[in-house]
């Protein structure tokens, strides 16, 4: 089985975001980018498959030259094909990224198409649908059980308090949830492997697609900014629990009017 | 007739709370736009309901088992007969599975999730949340329909005193590439954290797993859901579902009682634009007080079941 793993660069959780000069997008300076978390989740997922049943994991990414170390990372887990669209992803929206994503796909075998269920960055969890309906595919969103045999994949997916078991044929996109499984970790005989793996680059235009097409802008992006400072609001000490409990109690009654 | 269109979940023959929130922003986005709102669904006996919202019409898609290609194609041809200028989805699972999906085949652009909308300069504008509520974004979608997903609980439902409303039946074809094969049923009176009013969340503090009944103890008392930080889910003490912060939800509820919680960034992320927030911890320097609104310095294993006594009195009055 083969599985092509999209990936996205995306900031540290831990960073501090700051606005940029031109008050619309985020100041990267000084910022470490890292595999965006729940891409993890994919990649292992296509990781373990491979294991079971051979085939190649390609990663994928769209972006800037910065998001080849993202590349790099998970060929040190196990990936064993990389792919690199080189762009200025941050000017496409989400369905311009998605045709990018989906023609480079068709250029490399695959039965399964994995993504993380959203990229911890803009958080927009649209590309990997986006891309099932550009390829003409089945999806399964937020993932966090997979089965995949016999031209098709029997997939288990999180809605509002239950859980629904999918069947899909093959191929077909799945995004992946934490709890799909536990991440590996890059070995040093896995970094050193990863070393021996060059990159493939591709650009849009080699691709077939028209900036206009991509570059489209049916988002625009008019500002960003940082939600207001909250000042904090009283403290009390706790001591006295039942003195603490009825001033909670009040709060709730009085302000959040919840009781 | 350009408008809006808002896809409605029902459940148990209502139109889910999250739908008749985005039905209630959809209302205003189209007097402001022009044109009338409409509403998609699954179920005509909401034709009543959907008309309280201000619903001129209800188109009825025949699809019992929830199927993302057949509703993208009963989605496809509502859009294709109202032209809406707004197409709107409430953020829920299913609302999320299929916004990017008829966005694509419409060829538009989506909004995720976000908490303010307006009709501006003729397009339609969102603020949304990004890097996990670290910041917000302000964007204009150009396309016709502009899509948007409305994050639960950021929307008030407002009836707008509409009554019966027409009905009108669109095609939606078996979806032949995946089929929903079964429906694991939730654990029992479980709330789940995206769509609740109130969470109680635990953190570290509690110290290990089984002490999250002090938790489950004041959330059933207060009717809320649930919630937990990062770290306890990594513990393994509860199930992600519960996770709040960036990896979980982001989370906008009237009330948040965050207890043994001491706020790492990507938590006060996922829940600092919660209302009313009411933090419990032992350290008085612990970063969740700077979001709290009411800040207890104190023991949570005392002053949650003080607390969780105090609601059970108040409740039965």
């Amino acid at each position: 089985m083969n599985s092509v793993v999209c990936i996205s660069h995306v900031p540290d959780t831990e960073s501090r975001i700051k606005v940029g000069a031109d008050g619309r997008r985020i100041d990267e300076t000084g910022l470490k980018f890292i595999v965006s978390p729940y891409d993890e989740y994919a990649l292992e997922e296509a990781i373990r498959q491979k294991e079971k049943s051979g085939g190649d994991v390609t990663v994928l990414t769209f972006g800037p030259e910065r998001a080849s170390q993202a590349l790099r990372e998970c060929l040190a887990r196990g990936a064993t094909k990389a792919l690199h669209v080189k762009g200025e992803s941050g000017d496409a929206d989400a369905l311009g990224i998605a045709k990018v994503l989906a023609a480079a796909i068709k250029t490399v075998p695959h039965d399964v198409v994995f993504f993380g269920k959203q990229g911890v960055g803009t958080d927009n969890g649209l590309v990997g649908p986006m891309v099932a309906e550009v390829l003409g595919y089945p999806q399964v969103n937020v993932v966090t059980h997979l089965e995949v045999g016999d031209g098709k994949l029997t997939a288990t997916r999180e809605i509002e308090g239950a859980e629904e078991v999918i069947e899909a044929q093959l191929p077909a996109v799945i995004t992946a949830q934490k709890g799909l499984n536990e991440p590996r970790y890059a070995s040093l005989k896995g970094i050193m492997a990863a070393k021996k793996i060059a990159i493939d680059t591709k650009s849009v235009a080699d691709l077939g697609l028209s900036d206009s097409d991509i570059f489209n802008q049916r988002v625009v992006f008019v500002s960003v900014e940082l939600p207001p400072e909250k000042s904090g609001g009283r403290k009390i000490d706790g001591s006295d629990p039942a003195a603490a409990a009825q001033e909670i109690l009040k709060y709730i009654r009085e302000e959040a009017k919840a009781l | 007739m350009a408008g809006v269109l808002v896809f409605c979940e029902v459940k148990d023959g209502k139109i889910k709370k999250a739908s008749r929130e985005a039905l209630s922003i959809g209302r205003k986005l189209a007097e402001s736009a022009g044109g009338d709102l409409v509403a998609l669904a699954n179920d005509k006996s909401v034709a009543e309901e959907a008309g309280r919202y201000g619903a001129k019409k209800l188109y009825v898609a025949n699809i019992s088992d929830y199927s993302t290609e057949g509703y993208t194609a009963a989605l496809k041809q509502a859009c294709e007969e109202a032209k809406p200028s707004v197409l709107l989805f409430a953020g829920t699972s299913n609302g999320r599975d299929l916004a990017p999906r008829i966005g694509a085949r419409l060829d538009a652009g989506v909004a995720s999730d976000v908490d303010q909308l307006s009709w501006t300069d003729g397009k339609l504008r969102a603020r949304r949340p990004v890097y996990s509520g670290k910041a917000f974004a302000t964007v204009e979608v150009t396309s016709t329909p502009a899509i948007a997903t409305t994050r639960p609980n950021a929307f008030p439902a407002e009836e707008a005193g509409g009554g019966a409303t027409e009905v009108s039946e669109v095609s939606a074809p078996a979806d032949a590439k995946a089929k929903l094969l079964e429906t694991k049923a939730p654990e029992a009176g479980e709330l789940t954290i995206a769509e609740a009013d109130i969470i109680v969340s635990g953190g570290r503090g509690l110290k290990e797993g089984p002490n999250f009944s002090y938790i489950r103890d004041l959330a059933h008392a207060i009717g809320g859901a649930v919630g937990a930080s990062r770290a306890t889910v990594d513990a393994g003490w509860i199930d992600h579902q519960h996770q709040v912060g960036q990896t979980g939800r982001v989370v906008s509820p009237n009330l948040y009682i965050a207890a043994g919680i001491s706020g790492a960034i990507q938590h006060l992320a996922g829940m600092s634009s919660s209302k009313h927030i009411v933090a419990i911890n032992k350290d008085p320097e612990a970063p969740i007080f700077r979001v709290a609104d009411l800040g207890i310095v104190g023991d949570l294993f005392q002053v949650l079941p003080a607390l969780t006594e105090e609601v059970k009195k108040a409740k039965a009055h």
